[in-house]
């Protein structure tokens, strides 16, 4: 269709514009990458690159790193290593299913709130913004007590706290265009203002789009693992970064630093990686957003 | 020209529906989307104990007057009551943690505000060389370090491997200064207790830091990109062509320019330190609202957590409120 | 810019005259080496007082900055700090270069200020209190401030309406007189030279292509890129007139044409004019040419 090939065709002019000079972004947009390529291949190989079964005791308690256990065993002789493998999954399955639903349903009801306008706009601009407002953490650790503790609630609690992001920045989009085109909407066919609204803010809006959710994963993750570190979300044997950190930080007054340090490296290490990658494409992107369409 | 007095009164004013929002948003959560029954019991327990919980929260009742009773009682100061122990009001249990939060805030901020602006002023100075850059993903860093884990990291090298700061809490026992503002350091100081000052700023050191360098990331970023658009102005170089020091164009002019959208921004960075303060506290078992939250949570003492909730809400809209004031202080273009 | 050469008298205004982007404005700051970067100074010297200023460190600079060599700025909104009052500019300069009190300094700013026909009174007032035309009064109060060998006007007027323009025109003329002001007055608008100039340098695509005392550049103009500035100037004494404007556009300074830069737009162009380029070379008592056509 040819809406479809013009969305295409931006893209690459976009990407063709791409100036050598910018190094550095190149630099942080690739390592990001490959964190991220690299904590979703653990996540996918799990089962077959983990050691041994995350969730069983197999080993002494609290056992220093060794040949064995390469980061050593928690408080119930669980192989850490096999728990971080395992803990990957858990991180990527809630961020990427929170980001996923928070993007449909903020995009839409952005849109939808954008191009309706009058009375219906006001009332959902006015929640979304006091959404907005509140500390994201917060209103996690507000849901995720009301909701109890699972996969699928923890998921919901980071749903909501990212909707209006991605509300507001639709909504803003959509009444930019509307502005600018109301005038040649109104000239030509009704039916056609819509199929322009449409064509016109996704080339708009796609550019942003993945250092946008980039850089909302990158919350995501702290998020999740704040919550998780404040014992909710993620109920007990599951392996999950931010619970084992909770979990391992008793025994840090006894030099026993393995069961917290590498559980909190790897949620570090993942937010950096979004982190990297959305900062990165934002710096070379950056003055082609500016400048527009 | 709208007059000073008008357009606080005007922003006070607004501020009324804010809270009104927040406080609708809050009991959106706590009373529609889950079922605080569950929440405080968790699942399974007997009939009789479900209709009695109804009862005594008022949770019997259409959710219109429930909506009424919660905004009536928040009136009248009473955030509820906590459903554990003794069951003491909500408000006198938070704020006798408030001043321990305080006290961290106050100085991770002056921690976050020195570092950041620091750092912040001398990448734009220059901009896009490897000292820009570094201090860029300083920025990028800062922010994914996970607060536990760095407050972690912290407490493993100085306090445990190196012994020389405590790993938790915010004094040696029996140690507490008089009370006189709740700030261990400050009473310290004015009670004249020496010991007490030495052991309260040792335990406030790794806290504080932990959160600043948190914090500190976005102020660099701000400070960064504020400075850069205001160092293009025609009065920077006016300044340089009658011949002033350069630290004088930079600071006096330049950064006092660049403050102003900062303060803006300041509202955000609120949001933030409370969040950052929760994290931080529960890791140091620094005991301020955050750990009191923490707890509570762990408990399913509901009308706590709600409760500490609706007060953070407060706080939000007092402080916006008061940075929007303290805005139309400093910026003359609004005063006159 | 390319190999600009020109020299002052003391009490003597010069004037600066081009299109947009021909490089006067870069003139004027590149003598205070206040040229951002990545713009520099590549090669020439520039002697101020027997002293070469491009050897000068950044500190010396500093001290004859505001002091002895004095910039006026096109636009008085932006030039001012918008969060310091009118009298702390004046102060601020004043107490950096001499060493007086701040109550001095005040006192003086307030002679400035009414010098200038501002009330003393509005020494505490905002930028953005005062009208366009005062705050460029004020501009002028900052570069007089203390007393300078040379102002440097930037475009002075070039943001205020006609009527105000006017009258910092006269503002001007006055200082010029009470102060004894050499004065280098950079504009695009060659009427305003007229009035005030003793002097007026042409520049075309940074280059200067004609140098001459006013009323000769204006009675007989010999380069044709100011021939056609005279032309394009409304008579309001011919009762119909066409209006002539040069066809075509300023070279790109990146890549300028072969030879002489005027060469697309010249109607005299012959051969030479696109083969090499003209030096500016003197043609008479105080009069010099860059073009084929005379030398």
């Amino acid at each position: 269709m040819a809406s479809r090939l013009s969305i295409s065709r931006l893209i690459v002019s976009r990407l063709r514009k791409l100036s050598p000079r910018r190094g550095i972004e190149y630099c942080f947009t690739l390592i990001g990458f490959m964190i991220i390529a690299l904590i979703v291949s653990m996540a996918l190989l799990a089962p077959f690159i983990a050691p041994y079964d995350p969730i069983k005791k197999v080993g002494e308690l609290l056992e220093s790193p060794n040949t064995r256990f390469i980061m050593g065993t928690d408080g119930i002789g669980r192989d850490i290593f096999s728990r971080i493998i395992y803990g990957s999954r858990i991180v990527m399955c809630v961020t990427l299913l929170s980001m996923t639903l928070s993007f449909l349903i903020g995009v839409s009801f952005g849109l939808l709130s954008g191009y309706v306008g009058g009375k219906l706009d006001s009332i959902f601009s006015l929640l979304m913004d006091s959404m907005y407002a509140f500390p994201g953490l917060i209103l996690a650790i507000a849901i995720a007590f009301m909701l109890g503790p699972g996969i699928l609630t923890t998921s919901i609690s980071l749903t909501v706290v990212y909707i209006p992001t991605y509300f507001r920045m639709v909504r803003g989009h959509v009444l930019s265009v509307k502005e600018s085109l109301f005038i040649e909407a109104a000239r030509a066919v009704g039916a056609k203002g819509k199929t322009i609204v449409f064509k016109y803010i996704f080339p708009n809006v796609i550019p942003s789009l993945p250092i946008v959710l980039s850089l909302n994963a990158a919350d995501a993750v702290l998020t999740l693992a704040a919550l998780t570190f404040l014992g909710l979300g993620i109920p007990a044997p599951t392996p999950e970064w931010g619970a084992d950190l909770r979990t391992g930080h008793f025994y840090l007054a006894s030099k026993i630093w393995w069961p917290s340090t590498f559980p909190g490296l790897m949620i570090v290490l993942l937010t950096l990686g979004f982190s990297l990658f959305g900062e990165g494409l934002n710096e070379i992107l950056s003055p082609r957003l500016r400048e527009g369409v | 020209m709208v007059s000073l007095r008008v357009y606080i009164a005007r922003r006070i004013l607004l501020s009324i529906p804010m809270i009104f929002i927040l406080l609708g948003v809050v009991f959106l959560v706590m009373r529609v989307a889950g079922d605080p029954v569950s929440a405080i019991l968790g699942g399974h327990a007997p009939r009789e104990q479900i209709e009695r919980i109804k009862e005594q929260l008022g949770l019997n009742k259409p959710l219109i007057f429930q909506f009424f009773d919660y905004l009536w009682q928040l009136l009248h100061g009473d955030l509820g009551r906590s459903l554990i122990w003794g069951q003491r009001p909500v408000l006198d249990e938070i704020l006798e943690h408030f001043p321990a939060t305080l006290e961290l805030s106050i100085c991770s901020f002056i921690i976050s505000i020195f570092i950041g602006i620091f750092t912040g002023v001398y990448s734009a100075r220059r901009y896009n060389k490897p000292v820009d850059h570094s201090i860029g993903l300083y920025g990028i860093v800062t922010y994914a370090l996970f607060i536990p884990w760095i407050g972690l990291i912290l407490q493993l090298i100085f306090a445990v491997y190196l012994g020389w700061l405590p790993t938790s809490l915010r004094i040696d026992t029996l140690m507490e200064p008089q009370t006189i503002t709740g700030l261990y350091v400050l009473d310290s100081i004015l009670t004249l207790n020496t010991p007490s000052l030495v052991s309260s700023v040792r335990h406030l050191i790794l806290p504080s830091i932990t959160l600043g360098i948190y914090l500190s990331g976005i102020f660099t970023r701000l400070t960064r990109t504020h400075m850069l658009e205001v160092l293009e102005g025609d009065f920077i170089r006016a300044a340089r062509a009658r011949g002033l020091p350069e630290r004088t164009v930079i600071y006096k002019h330049a950064l006092k320019n660049a403050f102003i959208p900062i303060l803006t921004m300041m509202g955000l960075q609120f949001a933030m330190l409370l969040a950052g303060a929760i994290l931080t506290e529960t890791t140091f078992s620094w005991p301020g609202m955050g750990t009191f939250l923490a707890e509570r949570i762990l408990y399913r003492d509901f009308t706590t957590v709600q409760g500490t909730i609706v007060f953070f809400a407060f706080l939000i809209v007092i402080v916006s409120l008061v940075i929007d004031i303290i805005y139309v202080y400093i910026d003359p273009r609004i005063r006159y | 810019m390319d190999k600009v050469s020109f020299r002052m008298g003391r009490g003597e205004t010069l004037g600066l005259v081009g299109e947009s982007g021909c490089g006067k404005s870069t003139l004027g700051f590149s003598i205070l080496r206040l040229i951002p970067p990545p713009g520099r100074i590549v090669g020439g010297k520039i002697i101020f007082e027997s002293s070469d200023l491009t050897a000068k460190s950044e500190s010396e600079m500093r001290e004859i900055r505001g002091k002895r060599i004095s910039l006026i700025f096109q636009d008085p909104m932006t030039s001012l700090n918008p969060l310091m009052k009118i009298g702390d500019h004046l102060t601020e300069t004043i107490t950096t270069h001499i060493n007086i009190t701040k109550e001095e300094a005040v006192e003086k700013a307030k002679v400035l200020l009414s010098n200038l026909g501002i009330l003393p009174e509005r020494i505490a007032d905002y930028p953005h209190q005062f009208s366009g035309g005062m705050r460029q009064r004020v501009g002028i109060g900052l570069a007089l401030a203390l007393d300078p060998d040379l102002v440097i006007a930037d475009e002075p007027t070039t943001s205020l309406d006609v009527i105000v323009e006017a009258q910092i025109l006269e503002l001007l003329k006055e200082m010029k007189k009470a102060y004894n002001l050499t004065l280098i007055l950079i504009t695009h608008n060659i009427g305003i030279v007229a009035e005030m100039a003793d002097r007026i340098a042409v520049m075309y695509a940074g280059k200067i292509v004609e140098l001459s005392d006013a009323l000769s550049l204006f009675d007989k103009p010999l380069h044709p890129y100011t021939k056609a500035l005279l032309k394009s100037i409304p008579n309001i004494k011919l009762s119909e007139q066409t209006l002539e404007s040069i066809p075509g556009m300023p070279p790109d300074l990146l890549s300028p044409p072969k030879g002489c830069r005027f060469n697309p737009r010249c109607p005299y162009a012959f051969k030479e004019c696109f083969e090499r380029e003209p030096e500016l070379t003197q043609v008479g008592k105080d009069r010099f040419v860059a073009c084929h056509l005379q030398g």
